[in-house]
């Protein structure tokens, strides 16, 4: 995933072996579509093709993590299409029956040379690293379609990662942080108060992968919207480690269109919404791949969300078919329909 | 009928009118589609036991497929779809509808998103509609006793006929359910000694038993002189435990009851067909992983639809059979 990189590459380092960053292109989904099961969902396509490049480029380490949809699954069938492909390499699973400690101790076991305070700082490190790149990247995506001289921030941005890359202590981590904050904050800026606000809400990979939803984010930076996005990495660490308690908040939050939990992000997505809504906010946008599970039964609430509340929201399934075109003709009219709708408001 | 104390108010609603007017009782909506194919039996005794009316929903046809289509998110896989037609049904005939919110059937197992969703898919696609559910989450300690037997104590106001009635009730299921079993164990062994090529077909009840997905299917394949067996008349237990030899980390309860019953047949069965509803999403990888693991066994998989030309299935089945049976001359000779 992108911008995640210089945080897990503090992880991979310890290994001793180099971290393989296979960039997405036309060509990973083209081989991940290939190999797949037909009707599975786009991001197990995306990350088949991803470990194909890999293992291509030489890697022998691959890793999965897992979640509460048919993500738990990816790992066994994944590992089994690319051992029958006859790929040789040590697959590395995470999922939700693993600890902490549990995974302190697997990762002992594929980096052994290494000792328990080694690993347990350099895990601080990662997530320190996730936790300030999500946060500088949230600043980005509210201000970044108001610059005066475009393209300021996202050389900051990406200076800002470099530095991160090569910076080894936590607490220079944090002021790195800091100082990359300080420093967007001076560039000039031409916000009005009542600019466009949008929420991007959905299932996780669609949201967090820029090539797979086609650069969305910043084809509304660019029509001079705020975009709010609230699935990062460090938000779903957050979620993971808060068990219970975070679907009974969102279940709250997202009262009276579910009264259960219904999987994966799935209640998160309507409890986003609706709390965005109620703060009113302009228009959501949903995404999901096509056929994803909790997201489709997370729509049937959106819509009557919809309607209840006159809200716009723009409804996205990715399949390997999409075309970028496609999508921004569709974001495009949602985004006029936006400003006609604001100015209809302001004269009464 | 006693009142209800506690609980929604509009159970007591409910209640009250009921006993106002004696021929006028409570009516429990069940819908034919997803569980009812492996509880409805269990349901059924349940609410006559409780004094409770039940309205059935009929087999599944055409115009409650193309209700469902119509109100339910299009991406939904075809069996929800289904269950929403079969709840617009019902809507205007019951009182209330059932719809089991299940989430976790063994500590370690999880169900489908889609099964947890229900509830609130049927609220969401039917504002104002009132839906009788109980919660099944082995995780949460939530059993299917305690939670049935709390929601005929709601219903009868009087937990002691809940508890007789629950008892009853789950007897008459499992009478039956061991039936079925019997009878597929018998048909296993008497088609093993006969000529007839044997089929194992593997899919949920739900789209097994179905009046207008696994039926007709089944129906034609008896015709052609197939001994068809079903996946799902298994001992669970046994077919979840021996799904490990397929699948370690699965962790879908009935997808592992699919697999073990694939893998406890596949050395008697000529062939086997994969029966899928579009777009199922477990058995996008389940159901691949399996049929990878199946070598040397014919088999196809038969994804279903809404919009499923009857002519297009029937000539794949037909060659399917062809190719059985070809292979299985070629055996003997």
């Amino acid at each position: 995933m992108g911008d995640y990189y210089s945080a897990f590459k503090c992880l991979v380092e310890l290994i001793g072996r180099p971290l393989v960053p296979p960039p997405i292109t036309k060509k990973t989904i083209e081989l991940g579509f290939k190999h797949s099961p037909e009707t599975v969902c786009i991001p197990f396509k995306y990350n088949l093709g991803n470990y194909i490049e890999a293992l291509e480029a030489g890697a022998d380490v691959i890793c999965q993590a897992g979640g509460g949809c048919r993500f738990g699954y990816y790992a066994e069938v994944q590992e089994q299409i690319l051992r029958r492909l006859g790929y040789e390499f040590e697959f590395f699973k995470l999922n939700n029956k693993n600890s902490v400690i549990g995974f302190i101790k697997d990762f002992k076991r594929i980096a052994p040379h290494n000792t328990y305070p080694g690993i347990i700082h350099r895990l601080a490190l990662c997530l320190a690293r996730i936790h300030c790149i999500d946060a500088v990247s949230d600043c980005v995506r509210k201000n970044i379609g108001f610059e005066i001289h475009p393209g300021q921030m996202e050389k900051t941005y990406r200076k800002f990662l470099e530095d991160l890359a090569r910076t080894y202590s936590l607490g220079a981590v944090f002021s790195l942080k800091n100082e990359c904050l300080r420093q967007i904050r001076q560039i000039d800026i031409d916000k009005p108060a009542d600019c466009l606000r949008v929420g991007v809400v959905g299932e996780l990979y669609m949201l967090m992968e820029p090539f797979a939803n086609f650069y969305l984010e910043k084809k509304l930076a660019q029509r001079k919207i705020e975009v709010h996005r609230f699935v990062t990495v460090s938000g779903i660490l957050t979620e993971y480690f808060s068990g219970d308690r975070s679907v009974k908040k969102h279940l709250a939050a997202a009262h009276p269109y579910l009264t259960h939990h219904i999987g994966a992000h799935g209640t998160e997505t309507v409890a986003r919404a609706n709390s965005l809504i109620k703060k009113g906010f302009d228009g959501i946008i949903h995404l999901k791949p096509f056929g994803c599970m909790p997201e489709v039964s997370a729509m049937a609430a959106l819509n009557n969300l919809a309607r209840d509340r006159r809200a716009p929201i723009l409804y996205f399934s990715f399949d390997s078919q999409t075309s970028e075109a496609g999508l921004e003709t569709r974001v495009e009219a949602f985004c006029d329909m936006l400003y006609m709708k604001q100015k209809k408001k302001k004269n009464g | 009928m006693a009142v209800a104390k506690r609980g929604a108010r509009w159970y007591v609603a409910i209640v009250e009118n009921a006993a106002g007017d004696k021929k006028n009782k409570l009516r429990v909506g069940i819908p034919r589609a997803l569980l009812y194919h492996k509880y409805g039996k269990l349901w059924e005794v349940f609410f006559r036991e409780l004094g409770v009316g039940v309205v059935l929903s009929p087999e599944t046809n055409k115009e409650i497929i193309a209700r469902g289509a119509r109100l339910s998110i299009d991406e939904s896989c075809l069996s929800v779809k289904i269950f929403v037609g079969h709840i617009d049904w019902l809507k205007d005939k019951a009182d209330a509808v059932l719809v089991p919110h299940i989430t976790c059937l063994h500590s370690g197992e999880e169900m489908c998103v889609k099964f947890m969703a229900l509830v609130d898919t049927v609220r969401n696609v039917f504002p104002g509609i009132k839906v009788i559910e109980y919660s099944v989450n082995a995780k949460k300690l939530e059993t299917e006793a305690g939670s049935m037997i709390r929601l005929g104590a709601r219903l009868a106001g009087n937990p002691f006929r809940a508890i007789a009635a629950y008892m009853k009730a789950k007897g008459a299921w499992e009478k039956s359910a061991r039936e079925k079993k019997e009878a597929q164990a018998e048909k296993f062994a008497a088609a093993r000694r006969g000529e007839k090529p044997l089929i194992l077909i593997v899919a949920h009840s739900y789209t097994l038993e179905d009046n207008f997905l696994g039926r007709p299917i089944i129906d034609y394949l008896e015709k052609s002189g197939v001994c068809v067996l079903c996946s799902d008349r298994l001992d669970a237990a046994r077919a979840r435990e021996i799904s490990k030899n397929i699948s370690q980390t699965l962790y879908w309860t009935y997808h592992k009851e699919l697999l073990g019953a694939a893998e406890y047949y596949k050395d008697s069965v000529d062939g086997m067909i994969f029966l899928t509803t579009f777009p199922c999403g477990p058995d996008a990888l389940a159901v691949n992983l399996c049929q990878s693991k199946m070598k040397g066994i014919p088999s196809i998989i038969v994804s279903l639809d809404e919009l499923e030309s009857r002519v297009g299935l029937q000539t794949r089945l037909e060659s399917f059979v062809d190719v059985i049976n070809f292979k299985k001359c070629r055996k003997k000779k």
